[in-house]
């Protein structure tokens, strides 16, 4: 990726970087950073809403009570922020957008996700199928405090951390991909932290 | 406005180190020279790139302190004692030696000189950085827009571009400079050294009437409780924008890897 690979004069480093789990260009952190574009909204669980609207306009959309019906499962996964810290291991609890989608009829191939607040960020659909992602609600075992999204956020673990919008209230299915907040401001359409895609066209 | 910052894709530059200042006991401005640099806007920031001769590299974001100045990039950065990256720029680094960085980067947290309403600054401690971007933008652009910077740092040793600031106030510059206390004040300084609160914003901060802008810019803990002062005093959030570093609720251990030694990146969720 470097033509020229240039040697600090004088930097030895520390290497922390755990290199075998983490993906290239990722420290390892055992905080929870929290950056976020303003600031924390408080939401009350009367009034929070979330809803699928399909391409054609069909909207399905679940109150607090009604989603936390909703079948929920135990992930443990790794996340990975663009700002390069990567934490292992951490235990969440959500709503597979699976069981959200599965009365939901689409050929749409792509995904907003919208948040309270305004944020929004791009993800195609088949990223957030299959077991892939989740609305989540818990984090290790506790409620999700709202500077970290509470009282729900998507996960979307297998892509860079900002894809998983803090205090999501919806997604929006698209035929074709558009970008998000942050992928109008320079970072990537997709943000595979493999492929260390962090900022646009990488 | 915002969103045309960053065009395309970003490339790793070598600089070259040409200047350094002495901040504060423990933050170092590097003035670097970026042959190819495209440009910035104030607010933004660039990645640093450190790589050992066996080829391990870290990276770490800071936010740039200059204003828009053809090839000239200044970042300030704040030692963290644990720190990978930060110990090398502060203390080892020698005129003359190379740097990579690639930027700029961030399209969010940003001050144009197009903007006319009141710009309300809040930081705090090295938060600061990419704040004085934007009053020393605001200033080569000759712009009108009120500014109003409120400063919160421990003790009056840590005040960062302290000759600076106290010109703005000599100048009549139209930037209003407000310093907060933590830990230690000055002498007769009118209050005891204590957190930043409503009373501070009141009597301080433009008025919420005044449909100002708002960016504030500091550790987790403080961005939290300085967003939602003003939040509380009436000013709309889509105008509060923030950027945040370190661990949640530990500004005080945090590593230099979190992001700024000075406040860089923006986002969430990230």
């Amino acid at each position: 990726m470097d033509e020229t690979p240039l040697t600090t004069p004088g930097f030895v480093g520390k290497r922390r970087r755990d290199s075998g789990a983490l993906p290239p260009g990722q420290y390892l952190t055992k905080d929870f950073p929290v950056l976020s574009a303003g600031p924390t909204p408080s939401i009350l669980l009367s009034a929070w809403e979330f809803s699928v609207v399909a391409e054609n306009g069909a909207t399905r959309t679940w109150s607090w009570s009604q989603f936390r019906e909703l079948p929920s499962e135990g992930i443990t996964t790794d996340i990975h922020c663009v700002t390069r810290w990567s934490k292992l291991g951490t235990h969440w609890e959500g709503v597979s957008i699976d069981t959200l989608l599965r009365d939901v009829e689409t050929s749409a191939g792509f995904a907003m996700a919208h948040s309270y607040g305004g944020y929004s960020t791009n993800v195609p659909l088949a990223d957030l199928r299959s077991g892939k992602a989740w609305i989540a609600f818990r984090f290790d075992g506790k409620d999700l405090e709202p500077e970290h999204g509470g009282p729900a956020r998507l996960l979307v673990p297998h892509l860079y951390f900002w894809k998983s919008a803090k205090w999501v209230r919806g997604l929006s299915l698209l035929p074709q991909d558009e970008p998000g907040f942050w992928e109008q401001r320079g970072y990537n359409m997709y943000g595979d932290p493999w492929r260390e895609q962090r900022y646009t066209g990488d | 406005m915002e969103g045309t910052a960053v065009h395309g894709r970003l490339s790793w530059h070598v600089a070259k180190v040409v200047d350094r200042r002495t901040e504060t006991e423990t933050a170092r401005t590097l003035v670097l020279d970026v042959p190819g640099w495209p440009g910035h806007e104030a607010g933004q920031h660039v990645d640093v790139r450190l790589r050992a001769a066996d080829g391990y590299t870290a990276v770490r974001s800071y936010s740039i302190a200059s204003a828009p100045n053809g090839e000239r990039v200044e970042i300030t950065i704040e030692l963290m004692l644990d720190g990978e990256v930060s110990p090398y720029l502060v203390e080892t680094i020698s005129l003359g030696s190379p740097l990579e960085i690639l930027g700029p980067i961030g399209g969010w947290f940003i001050w144009t000189p197009d903007q006319t309403e009141p710009a309300q600054l809040i930081a705090g401690g090295s938060g600061i950085v990419p704040l004085m971007a934007m009053i020393r933008t605001r200033k080569n652009a000759a712009s009108p827009a009120p500014f109003r910077l409120i400063y919160s740092v421990r003790s009056p040793n840590d005040i960062y571009y302290a000759e600076e600031l106290r010109q703005l106030e000599v100048e009549a510059s139209g930037v209003g400079v407000t310093f907060n206390y933590t830990r230690v004040a000055p002498p007769q300084w009118p209050s005891t050294p204590q957190r930043i609160g409503p009373s501070l914003i009141k009597a301080t901060a433009f008025a919420s009437s005044q449909n100002p802008i708002a960016y504030v810019c500091g550790p987790t803990g403080f961005v939290e409780v300085a967003s939602r002062l003003l939040t509380q005093a009436g000013y709309d959030a889509s105008r509060v924008r923030t950027e945040r570093f370190g661990p949640t609720g530990t500004p005080d251990s945090r590593d230099d890897a979190a992001v700024g030694g000075a406040g860089a990146l923006p986002a969430d969720s990230r």
